[in-house]
C-alpha cells in the first residue's frame, strides 16, 4: 500500500489555490459522459451530489433512508464554524486552522485543515443563499456563538437545529438536481459492497431494502459519504441506523483505514436510564456557553442539588482549566467527568452524571434570554428526563459521538483505491485525535460543495478508463458474495437476537476502547470480540425473508461488520503507545493526569491494510510534518 | 406497569392487514415509546415471531423517520412531541394502546407501521428550493435579514417532513408540509426571485399526488410535532393565487404568439 498524500507544493496558505489553478478540468460538454456514484446523502453526500450534478456529471445517489433529508447530519445541534471574524474578536483563517490542529492534538494533516479553514467562509455564504435561516442580530446581520476549544466567537447557528437547516439546504439543492435530471436518487437502497475492476473503484453492490433485490451499479468513480462508526459502542448519540458497512467493505477491498481508534466521547449527553436504553441523546455543547459544570465536593453526597451550598460544590472544569473553563475541548471535559464519577462524586441514579447548571446565567441574563438561546434543547431534556432544567440543573454524562478515524484519503480525498473518494466523517482527514465542536458540519460541506468538484474532475480528466457494465464477472462475483452473506445470516437460526449480541459488543468496546484504554484491557477485549463474533455467526437469530422489507436482516449485516471493525479499533489503540486527544492510554499520562503525547514515535497517521480473514492487518504510516504550526503540548489551563 | 397493545400488522402493500394484541409486563416509565416497542420486539424474536416493522432513526425528534398513530393521534397525545420522544410516563398501568401506521392514500403501507412518503420528496423536487448555483453566493452578510423575519422563517423551516399533518387531516391533505416550505423560503429575501413560481409548482405537484384538499380543520397544526402554524397555509394560498393571476411561468416581456 503506497501512501502518497499528494499535498500541493508551496506555502501553506497557497496550496489549495495552487491546486485549483493547476488542476486539469473536464470540458462542460464531456462531463455528461462521466458517471459518479455517491453513497449517503448527509451533508457531505448531498452537497457533493448536488455540486457534481450541477456541473453536469451523471450522478447516482444511494441512501438507505426513505428520503435523503433524513441522514444523520440532520441531528447536529449547535452550529458550524467559519473564520468570518464578523465579531471583530481576532478570528482569521490562520486562527481557525491553528485551533483545529491544536484541538486535534497535532494528529491531523496540516494542509487539509488549512484548506478547511479557507473554505469555511464560502460555506456560510452558500448556506445563506440556499435559504438557511441562520440566527441574526437585530441589525439583520449574522449572529455567532462560542464553542469549545476556541477563544473567539465563530459559530453560526439556527437555534439548536443547525444540522437540520444545513442539511435541508443541501437536500433542496439535491432535489433541484433530481428535478433537472442530473442526479438519480435511489432511496431505501443500501450499499453492501464495493466493486474494484483493474485496481480502480468502478461500482457498488446494493440491496433494495423494500424488496431485498441485490443489484450492481457501475460508474467512473465512487464517493463514500457514509458517516462515522460510533455505533460500534451500541449506545451512542448516533442515529440507530448509522453503521460502518460501506467503509468497512471498502477496507476489505483494499482501502486503507486510518486511525480507527480515534473516537470522540462527547461530554454533554443525557445519562443512561436503564438496560432497555436504545441510544443516548446529546445536549449541544453550546449549552456550556452559559451552563456551569459541577459535582459535590464530597464523595457520596446524595443531597438534591439545591441543598448543596455553593462552597460545597466543585466547579471542576473552571478549577482545572481556568482559561477555557466550561468550554474546555470535548476529550478533556469528558475525561474530567469520568474522573469525578470514578471518585464517587457523580450524581443521579448509578452515580454516572455531573450537573450542568444554568442558575447563575439565568440570574444574570434572565430566563427569557436562556429560553431564547436554548429553549428547544431544554424542552428536549424535559421530554426525556421529566425534569425541568429551568428549575433543576441538568444531569449529563459523556457518550460516544463522533469518529475522527476513517478511511485514509490524500489531499484530493481519494482513498488508496484509485477512483474511490471518501468525504465527511467517513474519512479521517481533518480532526486529528479530537474534533472541535461545530467543525463536523464545516468539513462535510467543504468536502462536498467545494473540494470534490475540483479533485474528482482532476481524477476523471487524468484517467483513461474502459467502459464497465454491471453484467461483467467482477460485479457478478461481488453480488454472489453479498447474497451469500445474507443467506448465512438467515440460515444461522440461532437463539440470540441481533441486539442481544450487539449490546455485548458495545459494552466491551466502551469499557476497553472508550474514554480510557490500557494494554491489558485492549488485549483482553480483542480476544473477547473474536469470541463474540464467532458466537454471533453461529447463534444469531434473524427472522423473516431475504426478499422482503426486513429491518432485522439489515441490522444483522451491519452488526457483523461492527464486530470486525471493533477488533481493528482495539489493535490500533494498542499499537498507539501514547495518549492524544480522545485516545487516552492510562500508561501514558502526566503526573497531573493529562494526556502524554509522544511526538518522537507517534507523530503519524496509522493506516491499516486488510490482509485477509484471520490474518493480522498490515500497519502503514503516513508521517505528519508540521511546517506552519509548532508542535506544542496542548494546554487549556 | 402493565400495558395491552393493539398493533397494526401488515405483511406488505397487498396484504389487507389486521390488529394483533400483545400484553406487556414491567414497562418502565423512563422508556420512550419506541424503546417499549424494542422490548416487545425482542420478546417476539424470542418467541420466533417476526418483530414489528417501524421506521425510526435519530430518536431525537429531528430526522422525521418515525411516525405512528397512537390512540388515534399521530405521534400520540403529547403536544409538540414525536413518538421517539414520547415517554411511557405519560401512560398508566393497565392502559390499552392502539398503534397504527399513517393512514393516507398518498402514503401506501410498506410493512406494519412503515409507509412510503416519497410523495413529499417529489413535491420538494417540483420547486422546494432556491436554485442558487453553488459557488456563486455573495457574502452572507450582504443582505441583512431582520431578526424577526429570520426567526419566523425558522419557525416554518423546522418541519421534519414526518407526515403527521397528512395522517391527522380528515382529507389527508399535505397543505401544512407544502406550505411550511413555501413560507420558509418565501419569507427570506433569497427566496423572492422564485417565490411565486415555487408556490405554483409545489401546489400543482401536491395536487398530482393522492393528497386531499384543505377544509380548515386545523388537525394538521394540532398534530405537528414541531407545532408549525397554519399561517403557513394562508401564505401559500396567497402566493399561489398571485402566481395564477400574474401568469407566472410565462417568462419575458414580449407579446406571446
Amino acid at each position: 500500500m503506497k501512501l502518497d498524500a499528494r499535498i500541493p507544493s508551496g506555502p501553506m496558505p497557497e496550496k489549495w489555490t495552487r491546486l485549483q489553478e493547476e488542476v486539469k478540468l473536464v470540458n462542460p460538454a464531456n462531463r455528461r459522459k462521466y458517471s459518479v456514484i455517491v453513497v449517503g446523502t448527509g451533508l457531505a453526500g448531498a452537497s457533493a451530489a448536488a455540486s457534481l450534478g450541477e456541473l453536469g456529471f451523471r450522478v447516482q445517489a444511494f441512501f438507505y433512508h426513505d428520503s435523503a433529508r433524513r441522514a444523520h447530519s440532520i441531528a447536529a445541534q449547535g452550529g458550524i464554524n467559519a473564520s468570518k471574524n464578523y465579531q471583530n474578536d481576532g478570528d482569521s483563517v490562520h486562527r481557525l486552522f491553528y485551533d483545529t490542529v491544536k484541538g486535534g492534538d497535532f494528529r491531523a494533516r496540516e494542509a487539509n485543515v488549512h484548506r478547511l479553514a479557507e473554505l469555511s467562509m464560502a460555506i456560510i455564504d452558500q448556506a445563506v443563499a440556499s435559504g438557511v435561516p441562520f440566527a441574526r442580530e437585530y441589525s439583520g446581520y449574522l449572529a455567532n456563538r462560542s464553542f469549545g476549544g476556541a477563544l473567539v466567537s465563530r459559530t453560526f447557528y439556527s437555534r439548536g437545529q443547525t444540522g437540520q437547516q444545513l442539511l435541508l439546504g443541501a437536500y433542496s439543492s439535491l432535489a433541484a438536481q433530481v428535478a433537472a435530471g442530473t442526479v438519480v436518487a435511489h432511496p431505501r437502497t443500501e450499499m453492501l459492497d464495493l466493486v474494484v475492476v483493474d485496481g480502480r473503484a468502478r461500482g457498488i453492490v446494493t440491496r433494495d431494502l423494500s424488496t431485498g433485490k441485490v443489484e450492481s451499479w457501475a460508474a467512473d468513480a465512487v464517493l463514500l459519504c457514509t458517516g462515522g462508526y460510533s455505533n460500534v459502542f451500541f449506545l451512542s448519540t448516533n442515529a440507530k441506523n448509522c453503521n460502518t458497512t460501506a467503509i468497512w467493505r471498502a477496507y476489505r477491498r483494499g482501502a486503507g483505514f486510518a486511525n480507527p481508534c480515534f473516537t470522540q466521547i462527547h461530554p454533554t449527553c443525557i445519562p443512561q436510564s436503564g438496560d432497555y436504553q436504545s441510544k443516548l441523546t446529546l445536549m449541544s455543547e453550546s449549552l456550556r456557553n452559559d451552563g456551569r459544570v459541577w459535582v459535590p465536593k464530597r464523595a457520596g453526597d446524595n443531597r438534591s442539588p439545591d441543598q448543596v451550598p455553593e462552597e460545597e460544590r466543585d466547579y471542576y472544569l473552571e478549577r482545572m482549566y481556568p482559561s477555557y473553563g466550561n468550554l474546555a475541548p470535548r476529550d478533556i471535559s469528558s475525561r474530567a467527568a469520568k474522573h469525578m464519577c470514578d471518585e464517587g462524586r457523580g450524581v443521579g441514579p448509578g452515580g454516572r452524571g455531573v450537573y450542568l447548571d444554568f442558575s447563575d446565567s439565568t440570574r444574570r441574563l434572565g430566563e427569557h434570554v436562556i429560553r431564547d438561546r436554548y429553549g428547544n434543547l431544554f424542552e428536549m431534556y424535559e421530554r426525556i428526563t421529566g425534569e425541568d432544567p429551568y428549575r433543576v440543573p441538568m444531569r449529563i454524562y459523556p457518550a460516544p459521538h463522533y469518529t475522527m478515524g476513517g478511511l485514509w484519503v490524500d489531499y484530493h480525498l481519494m482513498s488508496t483505491i484509485p477512483g474511490l473518494f471518501v468525504l465527511g466523517e467517513a474519512n479521517f482527514s481533518d480532526h486529528g485525535a479530537n474534533r472541535l465542536g461545530a467543525s463536523a458540519l464545516m468539513q462535510g460541506l467543504a468536502d462536498g460543495y467545494f473540494v470534490i468538484p475540483y479533485t474528482l474532475a482532476a481524477y476523471l480528466a487524468n484517467t483513461q478508463q474502459t467502459a464497465v457494465s454491471p453484467g461483467q464477472a467482477e460485479f457478478r462475483e461481488v453480488e454472489a458474495e453479498v447474497e451469500d452473506r445474507v443467506k448465512r445470516l438467515l440460515a444461522a437460526k440461532g437463539s440470540r437476537s441481533v441486539d442481544a449480541c450487539y449490546r455485548e459488543l458495545g459494552k466491551v468496546m466502551f469499557e476497553a476502547c472508550g474514554m480510557s484504554r490500557t494494554a491489558e484491557g485492549l488485549t483482553a477485549a480483542i480476544d473477547t470480540i473474536r469470541g463474540l463474533k464467532e458466537a454471533y455467526w453461529k447463534d444469531v437469530r434473524v427472522l423473516g425473508e431475504a426478499a422482503d422489507f426486513n429491518q432485522e436482516l439489515e441490522k444483522a449485516g451491519r452488526v457483523a461488520d461492527f464486530f470486525e471493525l471493533a477488533e481493528l479499533m482495539c489493535v490500533d489503540a494498542l499499537t498507539r503507545e501514547e495518549s492524544c486527544g480522545g485516545h487516552f492510554r492510562e500508561e501514558h499520562q502526566m503526573a497531573d493526569g493529562e494526556a502524554k503525547r509522544d511526538d518522537e514515535s507517534f507523530c503519524h497517521v496509522t493506516v491499516w491494510e486488510h490482509a485477509g480473514d484471520g490474518k493480522a492487518p498490515v500497519e502503514h504510516r503516513e508521517p505528519l510534518e508540521f511546517e506552519s504550526v509548532k508542535l506544542a503540548t496542548r494546554s487549556y489551563k | 406497569m402493565r400495558l395491552t397493545l393493539h398493533v397494526w400488522r401488515q405483511k406488505g402493500p397487498q396484504d389487507p392487514g389486521r390488529f394483533a394484541t400483545y400484553e406487556l409486563e414491567d414497562v418502565s416509565t423512563h422508556m420512550s415509546f419506541l424503546e417499549m416497542l424494542d422490548v416487545l420486539n425482542q420478546d417476539l424474536i424470542g418467541r420466533g415471531e417476526e418483530p414489528i416493522a417501524f421506521e425510526h432513526d435519530c430518536r431525537e425528534g429531528i430526522c422525521g423517520s418515525c411516525g405512528m398513530v397512537i390512540d388515534g393521534v399521530p405521534h400520540g397525545t403529547q403536544p409538540g412531541t414525536t413518538c421517539c420522544q414520547l415517554h411511557m410516563r405519560h401512560f398508566s398501568d393497565g392502559d390499552e394502546v392502539v398503534v397504527e401506521p399513517w393512514r393516507a392514500r398518498a402514503f401506501p403501507v410498506v410493512k406494519d407501521l412503515v409507509v412510503n412518503r416519497s410523495a413529499f420528496d417529489r413535491i420538494v423536487q417540483a420547486g422546494g428550493f432556491i436554485s442558487a448555483r453553488i459557488g456563486s453566493a455573495p457574502d452572507g452578510n450582504a443582505i441583512p435579514i431582520p431578526k424577526a423575519t429570520a426567526e419566523r422563517a425558522m419557525d416554518f423551516a423546522e418541519c421534519i417532513g414526518c407526515g403527521a399533518c397528512v395522517a391527522a387531516c380528515p382529507n389527508s391533505a399535505a397543505m401544512l408540509f407544502v406550505a411550511a416550505k413555501i413560507a420558509h423560503l418565501g419569507l427570506l429575501p433569497q427566496g423572492q426571485p422564485e417565490r411565486l413560481e415555487r408556490a405554483k409548482a409545489m401546489v400543482e405537484q401536491m395536487e398530482r399526488e393522492a393528497f386531499g384538499a384543505c377544509t380548515n380543520y386545523r388537525a394538521c397544526e394540532a398534530a405537528c410535532p414541531k407545532e408549525i402554524s397554519i399561517q403557513a397555509i394562508a401564505m401559500m394560498n396567497r402566493d399561489f393565487r398571485k402566481a395564477m393571476l400574474s401568469g407566472t411561468g410565462h417568462i419575458g416581456g414580449k407579446r406571446k404568439r
